[in-house]
């Protein structure tokens, strides 16, 4: 479940919701008040008429007390948009207090319809590559770089932070974190054609032992299988289609057009957090994806049953 | 004057019999089918208008009813994602581009001239051109979806994703093609307004005389002047990257994708104003005449008018806080966002202080207008909310945005276009439309409107992007979902109710007569429906609420001649009798020039030669339009002016 913006996680979105408040209340207010004024306005004139219908013509004389009391309607409006301007700038200013060199950067690139997530490092064997899925620490500011390989995505994670979108040609930044552990799910939000329905991602906030932790795992190269079924399915997909286009580090499948698979039993979600990552979605995925995300890019794959089981051995072994 | 040609008489020659029987002929609609083509009288070609619109008012309503079905249930299978964003593409650009702006300059084109009194249009053959343009790039975009090509990437059509390397096929041209059309229409229907309110008002109706429906729909053209050329560049820029290789929008040979979206925001913002404005006019008409006074503050508003054209171009940056704009920037362009509240602000103060000081006679167009106020203040809030960076950014691309801009232009357009509809009504047709079924359609349409779009608030704050064909069960956001959905069948029964009252009253209405409402502007001096030419004698004017204030000695304009089309032109400001002027009659080169551009718009989706033979055959039917066909160019010299009667 997607968690709402009013139930933030970490201070931007606290920031923020904080805003929201504020303004919600005043604006209650108003709303409140001018649908008094005009139900007022209606049923007193209205009672006044009494099946009446001439008019008040020639223009009555200017009339000084109604002037004086629309103007101050109209200075109150000026006053709480001024309000209304400081507040939103002022989170802003607090919302830009994140920014720190202390930070864990992470490289987010959008391709229709999943997310590629790179976390560098100096030493480039350190690269971690996965897909539809951050980790963070807690209590740690987030850079997170924005990129698009195609069309313009956004990103969204709507318990930590707000939109950023990823435009081709324009990269950009922004930063998040979150207080408390969880799991946050988010979408994106710029249209991007076909499947932009089910373009989700999953935002896993950890401790930072836990976060140092699958970062290590991450950086080891996949494991090999562990029984000769999951060795028929290593061969089944680096010899197969599947190697074209996804990679498996360590093995020679180095596809780079979809997301890597080296540590896929490990994820909460495939299909770009839509399906549950169980054996049985895998292999409807593998089978037919094309039934779960109409127009994605991975085309339907023929295998004989013993083969599909092979495989699933062989990718629900790498943890 | 030609001397072969003996002048015809002019209106002082004639008794009113004959006076009427003599501009009757003169005026008269050209007959039989091939004549309903070469029509050029201003309420014809505008009642056309505003039915075509609301044909495609009912087409895109129904779609929309399609994805409020598609979304009642989480993974819905009635429409797959191809359909759907064909749909709400479709929905989208129809509501904007085919709906919203043509109806509301249909309605100024029908009342403007008949509101200061004078028989035509400034330019008549260019408005039918006009109507044409509008007829056919709102087919191409309809007959394209009919064939499963319409356009899939919005209303808005962002690059890349509506570029040649994502968006394939001939769907894309369609939009940007329709787009061509209907903004050709616009900008002409805009400059007929302009001229004809700066040149064509009747005596005494200076500029601060104005109704403020006329001074709305003046700010509205000056505005669509303004903004249509944005979006026309950006969609030929879209069009020539598609058709011939260039790379206005494309990154990787140094164009830029962010030039699109300021393009089209600086028109896209300034578009909802255009909505907006004319809407605020009609309101403040029907204000006035169902308090029972003049409106309070005339000038207030009239530059609450002026005042939000100007600043509906600083906003459109609002559209693209999420694309990571510098920070001083974006507050630049918060501030102006929460600037327009105020005009919006005094607007409404001096409407609820006018309903306050008069005397309320409650009838279906005033319930539409109190309907219109309480959403559209709502609308307005959410607004200014999303005016502030931080929660635009939360809320930017989620159903908390269709919420509101469907409480703001539903709110804020739809809600007086129907409140207008009901009050003019009469004079459009002759009868009033039924009292009870308007009632009971307001309740209908503002209860079915707020559980539609109330709901879709908080969808947004849950975290649902717009523009998705279906969503996950546990995303939790299905019963709220439902309730929208439930709101749309209850606001498409309202919609139906309103047309079937429409077409009940059509043919049994109670007879209007001239002023069933005791109205104050000039329209309601004529019959209803008012005959092709208008006024028998032009009428004058002498105060802002002309037939509250008409002396029993009103003077009319004579001197007229009774067998041509003539108009009397009068200065800009102080609206002083200049001179007559002879106004074009029917003819079919309006019809030929719009199918020979047509023909090129269209035949430029397939190949660039379509720009060399739509050029040919647009010379050949603009020959044919101008060719002077040596008759006589009547009375038009300049003389002291008309010579004034008192009326009987």
């Amino acid at each position: 479940m997607i968690r709402s913006v009013l139930d933030p996680a970490g201070p931007q979105a606290g920031h923020i919701a904080a805003l929201w408040w504020f303004v919600l209340w005043v604006s209650v207010a108003i709303l409140t008040l001018v649908t008094l004024a005009l139900l007022l306005a209606l049923f007193r004139s209205a009672a006044r008429s009494s099946g009446s219908t001439a008019v008040t013509t020639p223009e009555p004389a200017p009339d000084r007390r109604a002037g004086i009391i629309v103007g101050v309607c109209v200075a109150a409006t000026c006053i709480i948009l001024i309000v209304f301007l400081t507040a939103s700038v002022v989170t802003g200013h607090r919302m830009a207090q994140l920014a720190s060199d202390q930070g864990v950067t992470i490289k987010l690139t959008g391709y229709r319809w999943w997310w590629k997530v790179e976390y560098s490092d100096p030493e480039p064997a350190k690269t971690v590559i996965t897909a539809n899925e951050i980790h963070i620490p807690i209590g740690r500011p987030v850079l997170i770089n924005t990129y698009s390989q195609d069309v313009i995505h956004s990103f969204w994670i709507p318990a930590l932070q707000g939109k950023r979108d990823l435009i081709p040609g324009n990269p950009s930044a922004i930063w998040l974190q979150a207080d408390q552990p969880g799991v946050f799910e988010g979408q994106c939000a710029e249209f991007c054609g076909f499947q932009h329905a089910h373009m989700r991602l999953v935002l896993v906030a950890e401790s930072q032992e836990q976060f140092q932790a699958w970062l290590d795992a991450q950086r080891q190269p996949a494991r090999s299988p562990a029984n000769s079924t999951a060795e028929r399915g290593q061969k089944i997909f680096v010899s197969g289609p599947c190697a074209l286009c996804h990679s498996i580090r360590g093995t020679d499948a180095n596809g780079h057009v979809a997301p890597d698979l080296t540590h896929l039993a490990g994820r909460l979600k495939i299909a770009a957090g839509t399906l549950p990552n169980t054996p049985g979605h895998l292999a409807g995925w593998i089978i037919d994806s094309q039934h779960i995300k109409p127009g994605n890019a991975m085309p339907p794959t023929s295998l004989s049953a013993e083969d599909l089981q092979a495989l699933l051995a062989y990718l629900g072994g790498l943890a | 004057m030609n001397e072969q040609q003996p002048a015809g008489p002019k209106d002082t020659e004639l008794s009113a019999e004959e006076l009427h029987a003599a501009l009757d002929r003169a005026w008269a609609s050209p007959r039989g089918f091939p004549g309903w083509f070469a029509n050029v009288y201003h309420k014809p070609i505008s009642t056309r208008m505003i039915i075509t619109a609301f044909i495609f008012f009912a087409l895109a309503g129904t779609l929309a009813l399609v994805m409020r079905l598609q979304l009642a249930i989480p993974e819905n299978t009635l429409v797959g994602p191809d359909l759907y964003n064909q749909i709400f593409t479709v929905h989208g650009s129809t509501m904007m581009f085919l709906f919203a702006v043509p109806v509301m300059q249909a309605m100024g084109l029908y009342f403007v001239p008949v509101m200061i009194g004078t028989r035509n249009l400034a330019f008549p053959r260019l408005n039918t051109f006009g109507f044409y343009m509008f007829v056919i790039g709102g087919g191409l975009l309809w007959v394209s979806f009919f064939l499963n090509i319409g356009p899939d990437t919005g209303w808005f059509s962002y690059v890349p994703l509506s570029g040649p390397e994502y968006s394939p096929g001939k769907r894309v041209d369609v939009w940007a093609q329709m787009i061509t059309f209907t903004e050709l229409a616009s900008l002409v229907g805009a400059v007929e307004i302009i001229v004809t309110i700066f040149k064509l008002r009747a005596p005494g109706m200076s500029l601060n005389r104005m109704p403020i429906f006329v001074w709305a729909q003046l700010v509205t053209s000056f505005m669509i002047i303004f903004a249509m050329p944005a979006v026309m560049l950006a969609s030929g820029f879209l069009a020539m990257d598609r058709l011939v290789d260039t790379h206005f929008f494309n990154p990787a040979e140094g164009g830029d994708a962010l030039l699109w979206q300021h393009l089209f925001w600086f028109f896209g913002h300034p578009e909802v104003y255009i909505i907006f404005i004319p809407a605020t006019g009609m309101v403040s008409m029907l204000v006035q005449v169902f308090a029972r006074r003049p409106i309070f503050g005339y000038t207030a508003v009239v530059l609450s008018l002026i005042a939000t054209g100007f600043l509906g171009f600083g906003l459109w940056v609002h559209h693209m806080f999420a694309v990571g704009l510098p920070q001083l920037g974006e507050s630049f362009f918060t501030a102006a966002s929460m600037l327009i509240a105020i005009p919006s602000g005094v607007q409404i103060f001096c409407w609820i202080a006018t309903l306050w000081k008069g005397r309320v006679v409650m009838r279906t167009p005033l319930l539409f207008v109190a309907g219109f106020i309480f959403t559209f203040v709502l609308g307005g809030l959410t607004g200014v909310m999303q005016a502030a960076v931080p929660l635009d950014l939360q809320v930017h691309d989620t159903f908390f945005v269709v919420a509101h801009f469907h409480y703001v232009l539903i709110g804020g357009a739809v809600f007086p276009l129907i409140g207008a509809l009901y009050f003019w009504f009469p004079k459009m047709t002759g009868r009033m439309m039924n009292e009870k079924l308007g009632q009971v359609n307001f309740w209908l349409f503002f209860i079915g409107f707020h559980l539609t779009f109330f709901p879709m608030h908080q969808l947004g704050l849950n975290g649902m992007p717009r523009r998705v064909y279906t969503y996950l069960p546990e995303t939790g956001w299905g019963r709220l979902n439902l309730i929208a959905t439930c709101g749309a069948i209850v606001l498409g029964s309202a919609v139906l109710l309103f047309l079937i009252n429409i077409f009940v009253s059509r043919r049994s209405g109670v007879l209007a007569g001239a002023n069933p409402w005791d109205a104050d502007s000039l329209e309601w001096d004529i019959p209803s429906p008012p005959p092709n030419y208008n006024y028998l004698y032009l009428p004058t004017v002498n105060s802002r609420t002309p037939l509250w204030t008409k002396t029993p000695d009103q003077p009319v304009v004579t001197g007229m001649r009774s067998d041509i089309l003539e108009v009397l032109v009068t200065t800009l400001h102080d609206a002083l009798p200049d001179h007559r002027h002879l106004l074009d009659g029917p003819s079919y080169w309006p019809l030929l020039t719009a199918l020979a551009v047509g023909i090129g718009i269209i035949t430029a989706i397939f190949t660039p030669w379509g720009i060399t033979i739509g050029a040919v055959l647009s010379f050949i039917a603009l020959a044919g339009w101008f060719w002077p066909l040596g008759e006589a160019i009547a009375d038009t010299s300049r003389e002291a002016g008309p010579p004034f009667r008192k009326a009987a």
